[in-house]
């Protein structure tokens, strides 16, 4: 099964080092997408039509270039470009965040517009201030309807961490590679088991983030 | 809703123009190929940009106390990563060579087989030394030094029915290739009348030929080879065929300190016969000891492998043409510096 293969030297310590790098990356992008993504998605529910216009561009091209075209872009074109030579795993988060930006205003504004109108109505009938209206009826059902969405793009993004080898970043479907390489002729059958156990780090990942989403959903719920 | 439904086919429109316009200008910004090269560097902004060189000089590497080579971390056994966080391999044998010799500590960059030239286009790393074919395409925008090893196709078949000329493959026979590969094109530009099974990927293409559906595999020789040895019951009949490249250290474009360097430094090293000890110390496992003269170049003279190899290459005259003028090829490329 390939599993004796781990236990070679640091094996399953370079896996979990590897694991740790793509976390971290995933994890800064995320924090950035959240708090820039929110205040994109207020922006674009006053459908303002210069916002509208350019946050649609934005949010076409993140949907149109694949990330890793956009890992190029950023890690060598910024060299090749500008002469600005940044660190891979910065490249990484700047293009991490791009996306996740874009992804995250647009469940804020999905949301925002989601909530009908006679909600605004009947909270300034009921005597309610604009801070107090959003605060006691618009946010919390915004959160509730966005944290499933939200769940889904930041294991999207974890997921998608493992792109970040096409620019030296050694994470930990890489070190899998490796290893699954390196033991090529001792032990050929050692791509399932690492897969296998990859799979399962990669689960222990976003498992309790999905879990944590659960949670939320349910205590939110009322 | 007339009005509204306007200013939404508007604002598509313009999306669309935008998302286009930005898609090929980033295009030509990550192209890999020489034509969007070229429209880049008539630019004068991309032109100032050209004369600032990226990359680093050998003075300057040397000051560092630190060189950035670009190896492969996955491709036993020319670049790859032991258990213990090492890396290995004939490509890394000869880096480490390097290091030693220029007295700075060795930074390994793990580089896939996309981005090898862009590191270099970058001056992200200072040489790689990534099993980097040399063709005339990459000398455009990289520069090879002398050359440390020998690749060409190989053909590998069942020992029940092994192949030892292409001309043995009967009409309805079908040859296994990877699409993408030397292997895909050489046989299609010189054996047309050959059918091909294509597959992408090498374990798709493995399954198959183990399965019989195609009577021959032809891939890189290094990996026919290999793939003999380590399965019972194939023989590679064909070990060279085709345009016989070399493999060889690479520079950013212009760094002739480098580059220099590196070609005394592998001229040197032939005399004591380095880059055999190299063989026998990483690729003696997978290829055994026959294969030890097809595969090594010494001290950057690749006449001699080309002579060795075109015994089996000269089955058809056409082969020979090919391998000569690639020979001359890679000759241009390394004394272009």
């Amino acid at each position: 099964m390939g599993f004796e293969v781990l236990l070679k030297g640091n094996n399953m310590i370079r896996l979990l080092t590897g694991l740790a790098v793509s976390l971290k990356i995933s994890f800064i992008s995320v924090a950035i997408s959240i708090v820039l993504g929110v205040i994109l998605g207020i922006l674009m529910a006053f459908k303002n039509p210069v916002i509208t216009v350019i946050t649609r561009v934005y949010l076409e091209i993140v949907r149109i270039m694949p990330q890793m075209v956009l890992l190029f872009i950023v890690y060598f074109g910024t060299t090749k470009a500008l002469g600005i030579n940044l660190e891979a795993e910065t490249a990484a988060v700047i293009v991490f965040s791009f996306w996740g930006t874009a992804e995250m205003a647009d469940l804020v504004r999905g949301a925002l517009l989601s909530i009908p109108v006679i909600q605004y109505e009947s909270s300034i009938s009921l005597g309610l201030n604009r801070f107090q209206t959003y605060r006691y009826v618009i946010v919390p059902q915004i959160i509730r309807r966005m944290i499933p969405l939200s769940i889904n793009l930041i294991t999207r993004m974890i997921k998608t961490t493992s792109l970040v080898m096409m620019i030296g970043i050694v994470e930990v479907l890489k070190v899998g590679q490796q290893i699954i390489e390196a033991n090529r002729k001792a032990s050929p059958t050692a791509a399932f088991g690492i897969f296998l156990v990859i799979f399962l780090l990669y689960f222990m990942a976003c498992w309790p983030i999905s879990m944590l989403s659960r949670y939320l959903e349910k205590k939110w719920e009322n | 809703m007339k009005k509204n439904n306007l200013k939404k086919i508007l604002a598509a429109t313009l999306t669309l123009a935008l998302g286009a316009a930005t898609l090929t200008g980033c295009g030509s910004a990550s192209a890999k190929d020489s034509s969007a090269e070229q429209t880049s560097s008539e630019a004068p902004a991309a032109q100032e940009q050209s004369t600032d060189k990226v990359y680093r000089t050998l003075d300057e590497i040397k000051e560092s106390g630190e060189i950035n080579i670009g190896v492969f971390s996955d491709k036993n056994p020319f670049g790859y990563v032991d258990e213990n966080g090492e890396y290995q391999g004939y490509d890394v044998y000869f880096a480490n060579k390097l290091g030693e010799d220029l007295g700075v500590k060795i930074n390994f960059v793990s580089t896939e087989a996309a981005s090898r030239v862009e590191y270099l286009e970058t001056g992200k790393v200072d040489i790689v030394l990534a099993n980097f074919t040399v063709t005339e395409e990459r000398a455009e925008k990289v520069d090879f030094a002398l050359p440390y090893m020998n690749v060409a196709l190989g053909v590998v078949s069942p020992k029940a029915n092994v192949i030892k000329d292409l001309s043995e493959i009967k009409p309805d026979d079908q040859v296994i290739v990877i699409s993408g590969t030397t292997a895909e094109t050489y046989l299609e530009k010189n054996y047309p009348d050959i059918k091909l099974q294509k597959f992408d990927t090498y374990a798709t293409a493995k399954t198959s030929f183990e399965n019989g559906t195609g009577v021959a595999w032809a891939n890189d020789n290094t990996e026919v080879i290999a793939y003999a040895i380590e399965n019972e019951g194939y023989e590679v009949g064909i070990p060279s065929l085709g345009s016989q490249d070399t493999i060889a250290p690479a520079v950013s474009k212009g760094n002739t300190t480098l580059l220099d360097w590196i070609n005394g430094e592998i001229e040197t090293l032939g005399k004591e016969n380095f880059f055999h000890a190299d063989y026998e110390a990483t690729l003696i496992d997978t290829y055994g000891k026959d294969y030890e003269e097809t595969l090594v170049v010494e001290g950057g003279k690749v006449a001699d492998a080309a002579e060795a190899s075109s015994d089996a290459s000269s089955a058809s005259s056409e082969d020979a043409g090919a391998a000569a003028s690639d020979a001359e090829a890679s000759t241009e490329a390394s004394s272009a510096q």
